[in-house]
Formats: structure tokens, C-alpha cells, sequence
């Protein structure tokens, strides 16, 4: 048995699973649009821009996973 | 890292607020801290309005403040009351009085524009006082900018590496983390829960259980400063009851408040709060022994870190990778916090 994958409850929750067993992340908006990605910061931009490309009702597929700097 | 202002944030704990003149610089603004005869916390700018004495440097009379140098006097408001040699007293002396609320063993302050500051918006530790936990705690004053400690807290992989024979052990490194950022809140989640785990010296020594565990870490961060680390702990295979209490476990609700001094120093203040073994000091002694070697192995290694960054050029890069999930959405929901301070500032 694993955790509980929702904890906190309210109405504008985003989330990312990292999944178990491998090194991809799920997110998932609270508008139901799912994406998943090979790190975290490029997820983050896609899951907080909604509603800005969340439309689809079918996860895009992995885009290539690039690594981004980020400035602190 | 700039400041999030017209925010909460812990000043002391209530036990260091007495009837000594306590000094404490919070968001780079000075602050004497002292309790009334009557036990009300107060919080005044710790600047003289004549020439800039510290009041903290003064002394209490009755419950105002007689500052050392040349004896403006202050009460509670920090209105001045008296000044030396004459009789009128200038419309304009008087000292900041920040909104201080006393609030699970912390004094909290209200750094910002005071008519912004609303009691209830203060996140919540009610471990820290309820009889049925046993509290051990600490602060540590820290050489780096607060953002350092709250990248550190929000990603636990470290414990394996920086930690390890005290709280770290290989799974915390390797088992995948649920993330979960609610934006009407501002609440961070990351939920990291081992099913099988070797049982950290921490644990072991306090609770007695021998061989694996299933250990729960379940982060709250509510940005900017209170970070809420609920821990759980119960011998491998025992997961909560469906319904009722979770009684086969023992938890430890670790309390952390991060709270900005200066753009390079931080007060972190650190709690533990266990509902199992009570009763007995020795645990306590261990767990505040230990706790505070872990706390001073993150002090030490944010120091250095500090250093590194202070002497790099701006616009230095870093690589994140999934242990960071957590950290990056505490990061981003502090800088809307300090966006918003500076717009209200502005306005
Ligand atoms: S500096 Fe305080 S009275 Fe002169
Ligand atoms: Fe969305």
C-alpha cells in the first residue's frame, strides 16, 4: 500500500506525482489536464499557466525533456 | 531574495519575552521585544527617535521604556511619555508598536503596513502546546538568506546525505515525493511515504521499535513562515486505521519557523513535538541532543553555501531535478508574496 496521493482538498490544487519506479513526473491541474515531464521546472511553467494550454482533454504526449536553468 | 512584507512572522518564542529587553531584527527591521506587568507581549522599533539609541540597550520602568542615553521615555504604544528637561513633548516622538499576537508558544510580529494585519491569517502549530505532546526546541541564528533554509526543508533527500546516522537513511533519498501546491492558500504538500525503511538511530532510540518501519514524512509549508513537517512512524506494514485513532504509530509533528533577520541571516527556529514517550526526560534529552546536531549540520553547510553564493555574479544557474519539485513551488509562491507586498508598499 502506498500514501494517499491527495492530501491537501481545495478547489485550485495543482499536482505532480513523481511516479514510482521510474524518473517521470505526472502533473496533474485542477482542471483535470494531466502532463507529464522529466523535470520539475518545465512542469511547474505548464501546470501554472492554465488554463493557457490545458484545453485537451488528451495529455500531449512527453515533449523532449530539456534541462533548464533556472536564475535563483 | 527580497522581503515578503505585510506578512506573519515568529520573533521569539514566548518563553524568551520577559521582563528583560529582548533585541531582535526581523525583515531588517530592529525590534525590542519586552512583556508588561500584566503579561502582554510588545514589540516596539528598537531606534530612539532622539539619536538612535537601541532601546534594547536601555531599561524597563514599570512597563515603559527608559531609553539609556539621554531618558525618552516610551509605554507600550510607543507613544513617548517624558522627555528630559522640559515639558512639552514633541507631537512626533514616538517609536513603531508592531502587532504582536501570542500563538502556540511563538510571538508572532506583523512586519508591514499595520492596518493590513489580520490575527487570523496566522497558520497554526497547536502541537506545540497541547498536554498530550512532549516539546523540545531550539533557535538557531543562521549566517544565509532565508530562501537557502526553506529550499533546504522542503526537500528531505538531503537527510541521506547531510543527516545520515541520525534521521537520513537510503530511502528517504530514493522514494518518489507527491507534490501539491494549493494557490487560493498558498500551502505547499510534499508527501514522501516509505512502506519499508530502516529505522534512523532518531527514531529507534526514541521510540524502541527494532527492525524496518513504514515512515511517513508529510511537509506543510505555509510560505513565508511557518514549515510543518508531520512525521510518522510505525513498525514496518502498520499503516493507519480506516477508522479511529492512529494509535500503532508514533508521530512527530517538527515544527520549523524561517524567519528573515537580515538579506543574509536567518532565525531558525525549530520544535519537536512527539506524542509518545511523554513522560520521560531521557527521550526528550535525546531527541533535543540530536535534533539540534541535525539542525547545527544544516546550519553549518547553509553557512557555507551562503558564502559561495554572495561571491558568485547574479545570474548564476542551477540544475533541478525531482527532488526539487517541492522547493521550486515554495520558491514561487514566496516571490507572489513579495510582489505583493511591494505593490501594497507602492501604493
Ligand atoms: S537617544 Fe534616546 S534619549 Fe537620546
Ligand atoms: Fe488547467
Amino acid at each position: 500500500m502506498s500514501g494517499p496521493a491527495r492530501m491537501l482538498t481545495g478547489d485550485r490544487v495543482y499536482r505532480i506525482h513523481w511516479m514510482p519506479g521510474t524518473d517521470i513526473l505526472r502533473g496533474v491541474c485542477h482542471c483535470g489536464a494531466e502532463r507529464v515531464a522529466e523535470e520539475p521546472v518545465e512542469l511547474w511553467e505548464w501546470l501554472l499557466a492554465h488554463p493557457q494550454g490545458h484545453h485537451s482533454p488528451v495529455p500531449p504526449a512527453p515533449e523532449v525533456p530539456t534541462r533548464t536553468a533556472v536564475p535563483a | 531574495m527580497a522581503f515578503a512584507r505585510n506578512q506573519w512572522y515568529v520573533a521569539a518564542y514566548g518563553s524568551e519575552v520577559g521582563r528583560e529587553l529582548l533585541a531582535r531584527t526581523v525583515l531588517g527591521e530592529p525590534l525590542v521585544l519586552y512583556r508588561t506587568g500584566a503579561g502582554e507581549a510588545v514589540a516596539l522599533a528598537d531606534r530612539c527617535v532622539h539619536r538612535r539609541y537601541p532601546l534594547s540597550e536601555s531599561r524597563l520602568d514599570g512597563d515603559t521604556i527608559v531609553c539609556g542615553y539621554h531618558g525618552f521615555t516610551y509605554d507600550q504604544t510607543g507613544s513617548c511619555v517624558f522627555v528630559p528637561g522640559q515639558q512639552r513633548i514633541p507631537r512626533t516622538a514616538r517609536v513603531a508598536a508592531y502587532p504582536v499576537v501570542e500563538q502556540d508558544s511563538f510571538v508572532w510580529v506583523f512586519i508591514g503596513d499595520r492596518d493590513r494585519a489580520d490575527p487570523t491569517t496566522i497558520p497554526r502549530a497547536p502541537w506545540l502546546t497541547d498536554p498530550r505532546y512532549a516539546v523540545v526546541r531550539g533557535m538557531a541564528p543562521l549566517n544565509a538568506r532565508y530562501g537557502l533554509l526553506v529550499d533546504n526543508l522542503m526537500d528531505l533527500s538531503h537527510e541521506t546525505y547531510l543527516h545520515g546516522g541520525y534521521i537520513g537513511t537510503p530511502e528517504v533519498a530514493n522514494t518518489p515525493i507527491t507534490t501539491e501546491v494549493d494557490d487560493e492558500r498558498g500551502i505547499v504538500y510534499v508527501s514522501r511515504h516509505m512502506d519499508d525503511a530502516e529505522c534512523p538511530p532518531f527514531y529507534a532510540r526514541s521510540t524502541g521499535i527494532q527492525g524496518r518501519i513504514t515512515r511517513w514524512q508529510d511537509i506543510e509549508y505555509h510560505p513565508p513562515c511557518l514549515y510543518l513537517l508531520h512525521s510518522r512512524i510505525a513498525p514496518q506494514g502498520v499503516y493507519p486505521p480506516a477508522q479511529g485513532e492512529d494509535t500503532e504509530a508514533f508521530h512527530a509533528e517538527i515544527v520549523y519557523a524561517i524567519t528573515p533577520s537580515t538579506e543574509n541571516t536567518t532565525y531558525d527556529f525549530w520544535a519537536v513535538a512527539r506524542d509518545f514517550a511523554i513522560d520521560d526526560e531521557s527521550v526528550s534529552e535525546y531527541l533535543h541532543q540530536s535534533n539540534h546536531t541535525v539542525v547545527m549540520q544544516d546550519v553549518t553547510a547553509l553557512n557555507i553555501l551562503e558564502q559561495v553564493i554572495a561571491a558568485e555574479p547574479e545570474k548564476y544557474q542551477e540544475l533541478s531535478i525531482n527532488i526539487d519539485t517541492g522547493g521550486l513551488a515554495a520558491r514561487r509562491l514566496l516571490a507572489r508574496m513579495v510582489d505583493a507586498g511591494r505593490v501594497e508598499a507602492t501604493r
